[in-house]
């Protein structure tokens, strides 16, 4: 780089000036914002949730119970296979993925092998273990693998739903790792209501009451096998809990619900839902059957309420009473919008940052940062005179750079952002200071042309600067692979700091300097002997 | 008047001549921290040990003695509490136990129900212990990438002596930060790995100045010894040393002082690190090169008759 070309100094000032434009908008109050014309950049700077205010949940899918769903689907399965092959499996058990079927004595695999493989719907292969007359079926784990990922996405699309209703602005739900999911919610920084809401898988099921049995319900009351005892939702948790007694095989099952609202009856919440036509029919169909017997609408293995059936109900649609309040019924009635996740959901990790906190950390960050770099400059010019103010201001356009990027590439700035912002500042002053010297070196040889000079000095610390700056650049992207949050933020600064720190030491830097020495040598006298 | 005529030293600091002295005093920093880490251990907070934290804000302050027993008799685990600000502020601490059947949620529940109504909540923070692991391995394997990744990049650039004394330089400056951690028992989270990696990337930057200006010096000056190479170096970079060191230290005491509570301890190790690593810059990465009997010939340039000037 003997000599920076004269287009590379007009693209210098064309990038400056389109910096400033973008960097604009985080002065302007919202009304300007929004009155700018549409090919002007009117985003501001994304304040990160410490700065902010506002929730970060993580959440684990317990994977567990997805896996187990799916073995028990290809469990049904295998056993209607062998049904149809007319084979009736002595056993059947499982370990991890492999099932190991045993065959009664007079059957043999070959024979049948063809009939059940054909009703197997499940990728899997199966061998033999001809000693114990078994047969070991082997499931593809890569179906356990796309279970795992299926179970993940529904699971954010109905927390999507969820979420969407409370009315949080612009919140952030992705994935992360194999198995958990991250939150973040801006604004939201009492979360309670929002973790209720998710944490509830929201499984529904319709079952018949079994009030043959006299005696007062505990859970410990021996019932016949197809019954299971199951908690009453009693209103606001108050009094002793009660228990009902309801058959284990659901009538209808929530899957086929298609609508819910919170709606008054009496003047009371109540919450009315609507089924499919295969639901409707089904619902239909076991209302004509027990007309006048109990049925219990059971939410997550909790029955909500237990309501007589006066009449057949065939028009799909019902209503839930039970004490709600209007904001339980709501909540209700959302829940069973968004449908039931495919697995229970766990906060492993929480953040909340209230809009206190993060104000003062913004106006800290303000403070802190206006006066280092107060201190820079007039350390800078103090150090270096004229020439000193030449650096300060490639630092305020360093400044200004640094906020039109991360305005319009949205990145996020956090609290320990705003201390990388000022480090960077710290190395961008390395950057000049290295010039300068090198500069004064060069001048101290003596007897060369003004051009010659500025030219040496910058192609010689070039190397030095890059070597600094990438090293930096490198731990910064080691903290932003491996950071969360806050972390991740001050990464982001850092390293999109030292990318404009170099731009601005050998482009903006230059240019100014030469706009000023112009021709006259001698003003260079100001870094030493000449 | 200018600084920089004040600056303009043109000194002849023996500087490499008192190295065994200052190795000495490397090695007692060494064995310092490593003693310290092991013995007063690290004040580890919930991003690695899990458990929750919530900072409140009472006017006027509450009875912290009167809380802590209140808190603790609730039985929800360990209960620690601190207090800064003129006890306005509160930090309390659960430390759940790990095989607690309670969750976080319902704990954080039964402690705000024994605080005041105008408790103002500042922000709450609750880490699983899976999670809190999981966040250890990635600090840990965060710093030791960073190292092995800078020292293979400056073999790159460099030979193979200086990687090794950059290396050197950089295990130095991360076990003398942990020592220092450790001393005044601050709160070790993930801010703290990010001061750490900050540390390395900005000791790596000063040691590669004086690195590049010594293989420099090793090319032009072909006669002379390593030793007053080194030294004749260290003396051409410390203008620039002291200035950026004294600027970037400015900067961050003004965020240390005026940045808020939340930064402190992630600006105070910082200033640290800056300090120790500019130390290690001089005494560490360059003393290892004349240990390693670093030669003219090591950086000479492919022979080319007709190339003349140096670098």
């Amino acid at each position: 780089m003997a000599r920076a070309s004269t287009f590379s100094y007009w693209l210098t000032l064309i990038l400056v000036l389109l910096a400033c434009v973008a960097a604009l908008p985080n002065v302007l109050s919202k009304n300007a914002r929004d009155s700018l014309p549409s090919w002007l950049p009117n985003q501001t700077i994304n304040l990160g949730l410490d700065l902010q205010g506002g929730s970060y949940l993580l959440l684990e899918v317990d994977m567990e119970h997805v896996e187990n769903r799916l073995y028990q689907d290809v469990l049904t399965n295998l056993r209607l296979a062998f049904v149809k092959a007319r084979v009736q499996p002595e056993n059947v058990s499982r370990k991890e993925n492999i099932f190991t079927i045993t065959l009664p004595s007079e059957t043999s695999w070959p024979d049948i092998s063809r009939a059940v493989q054909n009703e197997t719907i499940y990728n899997g292969s199966f061998r033999t273990q001809s000693a114990l007359n078994n047969v070991i079926f082997e499931l593809d784990p890569a179906l356990i693998l796309s279970a795992r990922q299926v179970a993940i996405n529904k699971s954010i699309e109905i927390i999507r739903l969820r979420v969407d209703e409370t009315g949080t602005r612009e919140p952030l739900i992705q994935q992360q790792g194999a198995n958990r999911i991250l939150l973040q919610l801006p604004g939201i920084d009492n979360p309670e209501r929002l973790k209720e809401l998710i944490g509830t898988t929201a499984q529904m099921n319709f079952h018949l009451v079994n009030d043959s049995i006299d005696e007062p319900l505990t859970p410990t009351t021996r019932v016949p096998p197809n019954t299971i005892v199951l908690p009453l939702r009693s209103a606001m948790g108050l009094g002793a809990p009660q228990y009902i007694a309801v058959f284990r095989q659901a009538m209808v099952n929530g899957e086929t619900l298609v609508d819910a609202q919170a709606t008054f009856q009496d003047g009371r919440p109540v919450v009315s839902f609507r089924f499919n036509t295969v639901g409707a029919t089904r619902f239909g169909r076991a209302t004509q059957e027990n007309v006048n017997k109990l049925f219990a609408i059971v939410l997550d293995n909790e029955v909500i309420s237990a309501p007589r059936i006066n009449e057949p109900i065939l028009g799909g649609s019902g209503i839930i009473t039970g004490q709600f309040t209007v904001q339980e019924a709501n909540d209700l009635a959302l829940l069973l919008r968004s449908g039931a996740l495919p697995a229970p959901l766990d906060v492993v990790e929480e953040r909340s940052i209230g809009p206190g906190l993060g104000a003062d950390s913004v106006e800290a960050g303000k403070i802190a940062s206006i006066i280092a770099f107060a201190i820079i400059i007039v350390f800078m010019v103090a150090s270096y005179g004229v020439i000193g103010i030449l650096a300060a201001i490639a630092l305020i356009v360093n400044v200004i750079i640094m906020f039109a990027l991360l305005s319009s590439l949205q990145a996020t700035l956090t609290l320990p952002g705003i201390a990388g912002i000022v480090l960077t500042l710290g190395m961008a002053v390395d950057a000049n200071i290295l010039i300068f010297e090198r500069i004064r070196e060069e001048v101290a040889i003596g007897g060369r042309q003004l051009f010659v000079v500025l030219s040496e000095a910058y192609s010689k610390s070039l190397g030095t600067i890059m070597d600094a700056n990438i090293t930096t650049l490198l731990a910064a992207l080691i903290l932003f692979m491996f950071g969360t949050g806050p972390v991740k933020g001050f990464a982001v600064t850092l390293g999109l700091g030292v990318l404009t720190s170099m731009f601005c030491a050998f482009m903006v830097t230059r240019l100014l300097m030469l706009l000023w020495v112009g021709r006259d040598k001698s003003k260079l006298s100001i870094l030493g002997n000449t | 008047m200018l600084l920089i005529r004040y600056l303009n030293l043109n000194s002849h600091i023996p500087f490499l001549k008192i190295r065994l002295l200052t190795s000495l005093l490397v090695l007692i920093i060494m064995f310092g921290s490593l003693g310290a880490s092991l013995t007063k251990g690290f004040n580890l907070g919930i991003d690695f040990k899990g458990g929750i934290l919530i900072e409140i804000r009472n006017e006027p302050p509450l009875a912290i003695a009167d809380l802590r027993v209140k808190l603790s008799g609730l039985g929800v685990g360990e209960v620690s509490l601190q207090t800064f600000d003129d006890d306005r502020d509160t930090l309390i601490r659960v430390q759940q136990p790990d095989s607690a059947t309670t969750s976080a949620e319902s704990v954080i529940n039964v402690i705000k129900q024994n605080l005041p109504e105008t408790t103002e909540y500042r922000r709450t923070e609750f880490v699983g212990p899976s999670v809190g692991r999981d966040l250890v391995q990635q600090g840990i394997m965060a710093v030791v990438l960073s190292i092995i990744v800078i020292s293979i990049y400056i073999w790159f650039r460099f030979e193979w002596q200086f990687s090794v004394g950059a290396f050197a330089a950089t295990l130095h400056d991360i076990i003398a930060t942990l020592g220092f951690i450790a001393l005044m028992q601050l709160e070790f989270n993930l801010a703290t790995i990010a001061a750490i990696l900050t540390i390395v990337g900005y000791s790596i930057n000063d040691t590669v100045v004086i690195y590049d200006r010594i293989r420099m010096n090793l090319r032009r000056y072909k006669a002379r010894s390593t030793e007053e190479l080194c030294n004749q170096s260290l003396n051409e970079t410390l203008t620039r040393t002291i200035l950026t060191s004294f600027t970037t230290l400015l900067a961050l005491i003004a965020l240390f002082y005026f940045g808020g509570a939340a930064i402190h301890q992630f600006i105070a190790v910082m200033i640290f690190g800056i300090i120790i690593g500019t130390f290690s810059s001089l005494y560490v990465a360059t003393p290892l090169l004349l240990v390693m009997r670093l030669r003219a010939t090591d950086v000479a340039l492919p022979e080319n008759p007709l190339e003349n000037k140096p670098s």
